[in-house]
């Protein structure tokens, strides 16, 4: 009975070929707007998730705030200062590496050339907990950066910019009026999820950076790299406590620094990317509303134009709901038909769409599942007004319909 | 004559409109007919034979009066319960055939053992024995439209007769029909009323297809007007 119901279903559609496919587009375009859409913001999540997690999923970054409540009403927040730093360098026992870091952007010249460019101050510890490495050349040493000296490790757009193909090893560049010799070259990072080019960058020791180029004895963050197999909540319970007792927070004051790892900041851009795919999901539902709408048209006029069909069902036996039934069917089936060719039709446009904007094809088995679902509620939601009006006919009328 | 009755009215009338408007379509029948009757009802048109034969049919329902149907109060059900009455008990044969177009014979056979929830096995045997016996082997993949006037009449038959009901109501059945093709489906219906003992009620206005039932009742003003049975030739 079930199977005999769809095969008419599909019959009657197949009947009609150019007005059922008219019928569907409206469910068509509806689905497959969702699919293209929530395909493409997978992707996009899937590649700031990758992006951030090549910075390290282990990584935390401790910067100052100003507290909630309670503590300093001053404007700008205190800032970290070298006893925040020995404080958990000797008070984390569970981290692989603490360092300091401070940035400004700063004009560098070499020769005829000038780029503004990242500046960094930092220590040895920076790029074990990034992981980082020189391409070629070498970082500075533990030695370097107690000295102070000036020296310098360069990213991959900055050596492109003045160097060319040429190697810098050993060359001077003016960082904000300094003379820095260039010790080595940064492995290429590329563009970070955020849209910023990750090796225009210029390293050198913090002492340096402080007294040379931000004057002042600062640090911006201080970056901590948990060790294997320990949780970054549980390295940021412990850099919490440290902190309080570095920085003489009273118990009941809120934290005047914030910790962040580095998924919690994913979670962030992830909510922004949920925030558009939901407006165009909007955008979709009314779509898929006209298309339902359109579906209801046309079962309407496939009732009237088969009354006499119906009169003859009726005589011979057929109930009200067996009638109900095969209208439902049909327009379930109708429906169903334009949300799979919408479903086709959203992954190649997101199949298109991550091959130009080098995103990863991230189709959800679920979204796929729930268009499918969705699709089929609509054509039964409806369907069944139509499907409702054929059933009650009166079998003596519509034997007589013409 | 005393056969066990199958269909009996009781001062059965119909009233269609209200108030000025109102028209009687049938005025306080009573009628009997006894199962393996073949009875042709006749009469002008707005005699009141289309709307007795709808409510025989178990199509409609009488206005006042009571309608028996196979010993039920049919008069009184709903239009769900009418409906599988009609499914086990009665065939219906129209003017116009009434097929699914583009639907073949056998499938259009076949339609009415769905609404019983027949298995499709069973469904294709029975209407390839009911296309055997209205004398349509081979045409079972034909539709409508590849058939002739005759043909389509006998698939309708077949499509009748293929749940075994009791009560065969045919509305005008040569209608459509050439003379040659109107004498070969009444022969068919004789048949059947001899050979299965089917209780066949015909509607008709010609004279010689009525003079194939054995009984012809005529109705005139919404009143049984006439109620004449051939004499049995020994």
């Amino acid at each position: 009975m079930v199977w005999e119901t769809i095969r008419l279903a599909l019959r009657s559609i197949r009947r009609n070929v150019l007005r059922s496919f008219l019928t569907l587009l409206g469910i068509v375009i509806g689905v497959a707007a969702v699919i293209a859409m929530i395909t493409i913001g997978n992707g996009t999540t899937q590649k700031v998730r990758t992006d951030i997690s090549s910075l390290g999923s282990n990584l935390l970054v401790v910067r100052a705030a100003r507290p909630d409540r309670g503590g300093s009403t001053s404007f700008t927040p205190r800032q970290l200062d070298d006893k925040d730093l020995d404080g958990l360098r000797k008070g984390l026992t569970n981290a692989k590496a603490v360092s300091a870091a401070s940035q400004k952007s700063v004009r560098v010249v070499y020769a005829a050339g000038n780029v503004a460019a990242d500046v960094t101050g930092t220590d040895t510890d920076f790029f074990v907990a990034r992981d980082w490495n020189a391409s070629t050349g070498r970082l500075f040493t533990e030695q370097e950066v107690r000295g102070g000296v000036n020296v310098c490790v360069i990213g991959e757009t900055v050596r492109q910019q003045f160097f060319g193909a040429g190697d810098p090893d050993g060359l001077t560049i003016r960082v904000s009026r300094m003379g820095c010799r260039v010790i080595g070259v940064l492995q290429p990072k590329g563009t970070s999820g955020f849209g910023q080019d990750q090796d225009n960058v210029v390293m050198m020791p913090l002492p340096t950076f402080q007294r040379r180029i931000a004057g002042n004895r600062n640090i911006d963050a201080i970056y901590v790299a948990a060790q294997d197999g320990v949780s970054t909540s549980t390295v940021q319970e412990g850099i919490e406590t440290i902190l309080r007792e570095t920085r003489r927070i009273a118990p009941e004051a809120d934290d005047n620094f914030q910790v962040r790892d580095m998924t919690q900041i994913a979670d962030a851009m992830a909510s922004a990317t949920a925030t558009m795919t939901g407006m165009l999901g909007a955008v979709a539902a009314v779509s898929l509303l006209v298309g339902g709408i359109g579906i209801m048209n046309i079962m309407l006029v496939s009732v009237t134009e088969r009354t006499r069909e119906i009169g003859i069902r009726l005589a011979i036996g057929a109930h009200e709901k067996h009638i109900l039934i095969q209208f439902l069917v049909e327009a379930t089936v109708l429906s169903l038909l334009g949300g799979l060719i919408g479903i086709v039709l959203g992954l190649s446009l997101a199949g298109a769409a991550s091959l130009a904007l080098s995103i990863p094809f991230a189709p959800s088995a679920a979204v796929i599942l729930l268009a499918v679902g969705f699709s089929a509620l609509i054509g039964m939601v409806f369907g069944f007004f139509p499907a409702l009006r054929g059933a009650r006919l009166d079998p003596i009328d519509a034997l007589r319909h013409e | 004559m005393a056969r066990d009755p199958l269909i009996s009215f009781d001062k059965v009338w119909k009233t269609y409109g209200q108030g000025e408007a109102q028209v009687h379509a049938l005025s306080g029948v009573d009628m009997t007919i006894g199962r393996g009757e073949f009875v042709a009802i006749m009469g002008p048109s707005g005699s009141g034979k289309s709307t007795a034969m709808n409510i025989i049919g178990c199509l409609d329902t009488p206005t006042s009066g009571r309608y028996d149907f196979l010993g039920i109060d049919a008069g009184r059900l709903d239009r769900n319960r009418r409906a599988v009455l009609r499914n086990l008990y009665v065939g219906f044969v129209f003017q116009g055939y009434n097929l699914l177009p583009r639907t073949t014979a056998a499938e259009n056979v076949e339609l009415p053992l769905i609404y019983r929830g027949a298995p499709s096995g069973e469904r294709h045997e029975r209407a390839m024995e009911a296309l055997e016996q209205v004398g349509l082997m081979g045409r079972q993949n034909h539709t409508p439209a590849e058939l002739s006037g005759g043909q389509q009449q006998r698939v309708a038959i077949a499509r009748a007769i293929v749940t075994r009901p009791t009560l065969l109501v045919a509305d005008e059945p040569t209608g459509n029909l050439d003379t040659a093709r109107s004498h070969e489906i009444m022969e068919l219906l004789t048949t059947l009323n001899a050979e299965l003992g089917l209780t066949i009620v015909m509607v008709t206005h010609e004279a010689d297809i009525a003079a194939y039932a054995q009984r012809t009742i005529g109705f005139l003003d919404g009143r049984i007007a006439s109620d004449t049975r051939k004499l049995e030739v020994a």
